[in-house]
């Protein structure tokens, strides 16, 4: 018995990681099922997509689980993080190193967890043969990998590569099937992508230059020991790239247009996911190799625009007559609070705000558009005025829209709560008091968005209703993925520890 | 100055004119055209700074190449875009955004 | 998990799980929402019922989860809390009976009665809650719960309602939010505890503490209805009567008015509190309060809205008891509280009845109401001489208190706004009985519908809830020296959590 199994022991010996290691499985995975969706032609690939992200899920959560084991001893370096993984045997400088700690692992569990029931809501709204959804399951694979590969890169070109990967499969995937008004924002939303990423680029260039090297572990120690002018302005270059790329306020301008013209599912995942990379390279550099460079004005600036975003973007909210361009301009909003932590970043509980947000964000954006997506199919129209009487029609799609505003407005027990919480004690921690304004103005603009829609939906109107006739039927499949989604954004609120945990964990 | 500073600052104004392409043609073709120089800056700030001493490092190489290949690709996308814009509009122009 | 632990958690339950299932209910499944509604209401008298006899005999309930490293979503059954909590749950049952009975071919019952239990859970975890941050989320979740009932009607008109009432409770929330964070940021934790936490403190911190107290009641006192916080209130009146009913007397203003008992005593401690000098300037808001709801309701000619100002004012007797810093104005302002629920709510449901069955809604067109619904006329009769304080009436053991509590507090001027307000009180209630029993009916009524199921003068599921809480108006105040009446119960708290000697 035992003799028999003897060519087993080295597979099993082998440290699991060499073949089973999550790590590389976690952007291999959404490639391969994205090279087979294609091959398989328009509108094919659904099952295999869904089967892929379960998976990659799984192996979130288990990189998560490794990484929370290892946390009692921090290590320093990218080759000593928690998960480390050399591309095909190769290491740094030649070779792709891919690593992972708390903070990735938490981004790639938030990615997988918002694109499992998009997925499934994927693929009850597009019909066989809409155009917008033919090459849906390809652009989705390659958009998932580009952020997973994100998330576990190492180096500041690897990061520029995974950048490219996730703009243009964003680009793809906004443009498929669209008129005119759509290809617009998908070529607007390219070129703001293109000078973005080139203006990063050009400073992984320069501080090459400086240092010989990219890789984030080997630049920290020495951008800290010594840093030319050169670097200060490449710092600057990364930075304002990225910000371009997350839409911070000023730089907001593309989004609405973009994330409000897609089909639903496309805005979902954009505003959920996408804008949320760029934001995570920024927190990884700002807290990372940059922070000798960077003063207490560059973080009071970001907090700043934060601040701008806010209140822009909830105005434009309020104002706003379609209800794809309302919720885009909430993520502006939204993306505003990530950027009221920088002030804070002394204290590690500012960070654990800033991901809380994220968490918060992402999981309610993505059940908001995905309900608003389901409101369009059956009103037959983007606008917040055509909701008239919708509470009656669509009540669990209105409840999932109730559910992500609680989130978005900060309310409990919600993780967005939870988010503000965190951010407004930690301001006052510091002494911040103004930042602790800006937080709690903002939930209340919140309100006035969100309680808007759900005003117009209960409001009745026997006249409009006759007058439009019989209901679209909507898929329950899209009104349930939608609620999934609004309600984890509500039950993370309930339950914050352990996510809190991964974050210092391995870091 | 050093020939590879020479290159890193010629790279560095063809970046710039680059990016003033991007932002001010409104002729998509000539804005791809623009992006393709910013991106063709990038890589020669990359190469000309990384020469140190005689021996050429193989990384910026490398690096160069992957670029090159991010940039093709995006290009593609772009022309495909404005192809098809054009076929729908008949302009090679970005129109109005209707939105609110 | 011991009995300790899971008791408060089927409190919340029984009200949450029928809630969540009854979302999901079709419209025509009657006879399932009917009978899950009642089996969550009896479920949970059950289950207070063992949480009374086992805190009586000196036993602790508590549970409580880590939401973040250091913040913890707490629950206790304690004294305070269960005299809430019962007051909840019996008048939750009868105010689910009378809307079954009110809405009964109305539309939406299953999201009205979802959103109702769900309410009600809020109001359970409010009373329950262990620390600040507990309370806030359900403070928050009773905003959010309550905003489909108001509006439940579509109406243009209750949609306006609607946004006022979530503008002045997300505003008040932001505004407590304030406060229990700067308080978790002091403290380190913001747990209820008897005498207070904050004295731990220390007089360097008195200023902030002045005016996190502020904040916090400021927060609180937007549901309480605290002059000049109370705008809402009236205006909710568009809503159906038994959603008034539970603004008025099971959930919303009791919940402001019970963070005002738990600020005072269990964060800030009554004497700390005194010390800082917050307990007058509450006293007199409340004293405000109690002139002004009086005033404005002398002069509404649409009955909800005389009852609701009657609601501000009456509700800010709880604020003045507990303001009136001694053990005797606490007995009476915790009986109010109980008191004032079973007062009020009789009132909503009477008026509820008058509206169902003979279309009235103004006091004007009251006229010989008495003779043609007496027993309904009864039931207003007895609620109205309760809120004057007449004797033999549970009104008049929380006046005798409040008034007892004054004079032994020095704060005699408080006895002349109590006896103020029992005569504008009069003034207001008195003309409606003259009208409803003594005046003849004049013009046929404006609205007669003769409910199905009817039994003498309306609908059964309709009268059966006011006669009850009309008998219980009358017991408490009979009985009230009984040994489990709600003023045993307010002696019993006062006894054991806050003070030493409350002298009768």
């Amino acid at each position: 018995m035992t003799d028999a199994l003897d060519w087993l022991a080295p597979l099993v010996s082998l440290d699991r990681l060499a073949w089973l290691d999550p790590l590389a499985w976690l952007v291999v995975l959404p490639l391969g099922w994205a090279t087979l969706a294609f091959v398989l032609g328009s509108g094919r690939g659904a099952w295999a997509a869904l089967a892929g992200v379960s998976l990659q899920l799984w192996l979130a959560v288990e990189l998560a689980g490794t990484i929370l084991a290892d946390g009692a001893t921090p290590p320093v370096g990218a080759s000593e993080m928690a998960a480390h993984h050399a591309v095909g045997g190769w290491g740094a400088p030649l070779g792709i190193d891919l690593a992972a700690d708390g903070l990735s692992a938490a981004m790639l569990i938030l990615t997988q967890m918002v694109a499992l029931p998009l997925a499934v809501y994927a693929r009850a709204y597009f019909k066989a043969g809409d155009p917008a959804g033919a090459w849906f399951w390809p652009l989705m694979g390659f958009l998932i990998a580009g952020l997973n590969a994100l998330f576990v890169s190492a180096d500041l070109f690897n990061l520029y590569v995974t950048l490219e990967l996730v703009g243009l499969a964003s680009v793809g995937i906004v443009a498929a099937g669209g008129g005119a008004q759509q290809l617009a924002a998908a070529l607007r939303y390219l070129f703001v992508s293109l000078v973005g990423s080139g203006a990063y680029l050009l400073g992984v260039a320069l501080i090459y230059g400086a240092y010989g090297t990219v890789s984030i572990a080997t630049l920290t120690p020495l951008i800290a020991a010594e840093a030319p002018r050169l670097v200060w302005l490449a710092a600057g270059l990364m930075l304002v790239g990225l910000l371009l790329k997350t839409a911070l306020f000023p730089f907001h301008f593309w989004l609405p247009p973009a994330h409000g013209s897609a089909p639903a599912p496309v805005s979902a995942l954009l505003s959920a996911l996408v804008v949320k990379a760029s934001f995570y390279l920024i927190l990884r550099l700002w807290i990372g190799p940059l922070e000798p460079l960077l003063p207490a004005a560059a973080a009071w600036l970001a907090a700043l625009l934060g601040a701008l975003a806010i209140f822009w973007g909830s105005y434009r909210a309020i104002r706003a007559v379609k209800l794809k361009r309302l919720i885009a301009y909430s993520t502006v909003a939204q993306l505003g609070y990530l950027f009221l932590i920088f002030p804070l970043l002394a204290q590690p509980a500012a960070l654990q705000a800033g991901v809380m947000q994220v968490f918060a964000h992402g999981l309610a954006k993505a059940g908001m558009f995905a309900a608003a997506g389901v409101m369009i199919r059956a009103t037959g129209q983007d606008t917040v005025a055509g909701l008239a009487g919708a509470v009656d029609r669509l009540p669990v799609t209105l409840f999932a829209f109730g559910l992500a505003g609680m989130t978005l407005m900060g309310l409990p027990p919600s993780s967005g709560f939870l988010a503000k919480w965190q951010i407004i004690e930690a301001a006052l921690a510091q002494g911040y008091w103004i930042i602790a304004v800006v937080a709690l103005a903002g939930g209340l603009l919140a309100a006035l968005y969100v309680f808007r829609v759900l005003r117009q939906a209960f409001l009745v109107s026997g006249a409009d209703v006759a007058e439009r006739g019989p209901v679209p039927a909507v898929p329950r499949t899209l009104e349930w993925s939608a609620f999934v989604l609004a309600a984890a954004s509500v039950l993370l609120g309930l339950r914050g520890v352990e996510l809190m945990r991964l974050l210092g964990a391995g870091a | 100055m050093t020939s590879g500073l020479l290159f890193a600052l010629v790279g560095v104004a063809l970046f710039a004119l680059g990016v003033a392409g991007v932002v001010l043609i409104a002729q998509l073709p000539r804005r791809i055209l623009a992006f393709n120089l910013m991106g063709s800056g990038a890589f020669l700030v990359l190469v000309g700074l990384a020469q140190r001493g005689d021996l050429p490092d193989p990384v910026p190489h490398a690096m160069v190449l992957t670029g090159i290949v991010v940039a093709v690709a995006a290009t593609a996308l772009a022309l495909a875009l404005v192809r098809r814009l054009h076929a729908l509009t008949g302009r090679l122009q970005l129109p109005e955004d209707d939105g609110d | 998990m011991s009995a300790s632990e899971w008791l408060p958690l089927a409190v919340l339950a029984s009200s949450l799980v029928p809630g969540l299932v009854i979302f999901a209910l079709p419209e025509d499944r009657v006879a399932t929402r009917t009978t899950l509604n009642l089996l969550g209401a009896l479920a949970k008298l059950v289950l207070v019922l063992l949480l009374l006899a086992g805190v009586r005999a000196g036993e602790t309930y508590g549970v409580r989860f880590a939401v973040l490293p250091g913040l913890d979503l707490a629950f206790k059954a304690d004294a305070l809390g269960l005299l809430f909590i019962s007051l909840s749950a019996v008048l939750w049952l009868l105010t689910t009976l009378y809307a079954i009975g009110y809405l009964e071919r109305a539309p939406h019952r299953s999201r009205f009665f979802g959103f109702f239990s769900l309410c009600v859970t809020a109001t359970m975890g409010i009373a329950m809650a262990a620390n600040l941050f507990t309370f806030f989320v359900f403070y928050e979740l009773l905003t959010l719960s309550t905003f489909p009932l108001v509006v439940h009607r579509e109406t243009s008109q209750a949609l306006r309602a609607g946004t006022l009432y979530l503008a002045y409770t997300l505003i008040g929330g932001t505004v407590l939010l304030t406060g229990i964070v700067w308080l978790h940021h002091l403290l380190g934790h913001t747990e209820f505890a008897h005498t207070g936490v904050v004295a731990a403190l220390g007089s360097e911190y008195a200023a902030q503490l002045q005016i996190i107290f502020v904040l916090l009641i400021v927060g609180v006192g937007v549901k309480a209805a605290i002059v000049p916080l109370h705008g809402w209130l009236p205006q909710a009146m568009v809503a159906p009567a038994p959603v008034s009913a539970l603004l008025h007397a099971v959930a919303v203003v009791k919940a402001g008015a019970f963070g005002i008992v738990r600020i005072v005593y269990e964060v800030y401690g009554i004497e700390f509190a005194q010390s800082l000098s917050l307990l007058w300037p509450l006293a007199l808001v409340a004293a405000v309060t109690i002139l002004w709801g009086s005033l404005r309701a002398l002069f509404q000619d649409d009955l909800k809205r005389r009852l609701a100002f009657s609601t501000v004012s009456q509700v800010s007797y709880i604020a003045l008891g507990v303001a009136l810093f001694g053990p005797i104005g606490t007995v009476g302002g915790l009986v109010h509280l109980v008191h004032q629920g079973i007062m009020k709510i009789t009132l909503f449901f009477c008026a509820g009845n008058y509206a169902e069955t003979l279309g009235i809604h103004k006091v004007s067109e009251m006229n010989g109401a008495g003779r043609r619904m007496p027993l309904t006329t009864v039931a207003f009769s007895i609620g109205a001489l309760g809120m004057m304080g007449a004797p033999l009436t549970a009104g008049a053991v929380s006046k005798a208190w409040l008034s007892d509590g004054a004079s032994a507090a020095g704060m005699e001027w408080a006895v002349w706004v109590l006896w103020t307000s029992s005569l504008l009180n009069a003034a207001y209630f008195l003309p409606i009985l003259w009208r409803a029993w003594l005046r003849p009916a004049s013009t046929p009524w404006p609205d007669e519908r003769i409910p199905r199921r009817a039994w003498r003068e309306t609908s059964r599921l309709l009268l059966l809830p006011p006669l009850v809480t009309a008998a219980a108006t009358l017991a408490a105040g009979i009985f009230a020296t009984a040994e489990l009446s709600p003023l045993s119960w307010a002696r019993l708290i006062a006894e054991r959590e806050y003070l030493t000697s409350p002298a009768p």
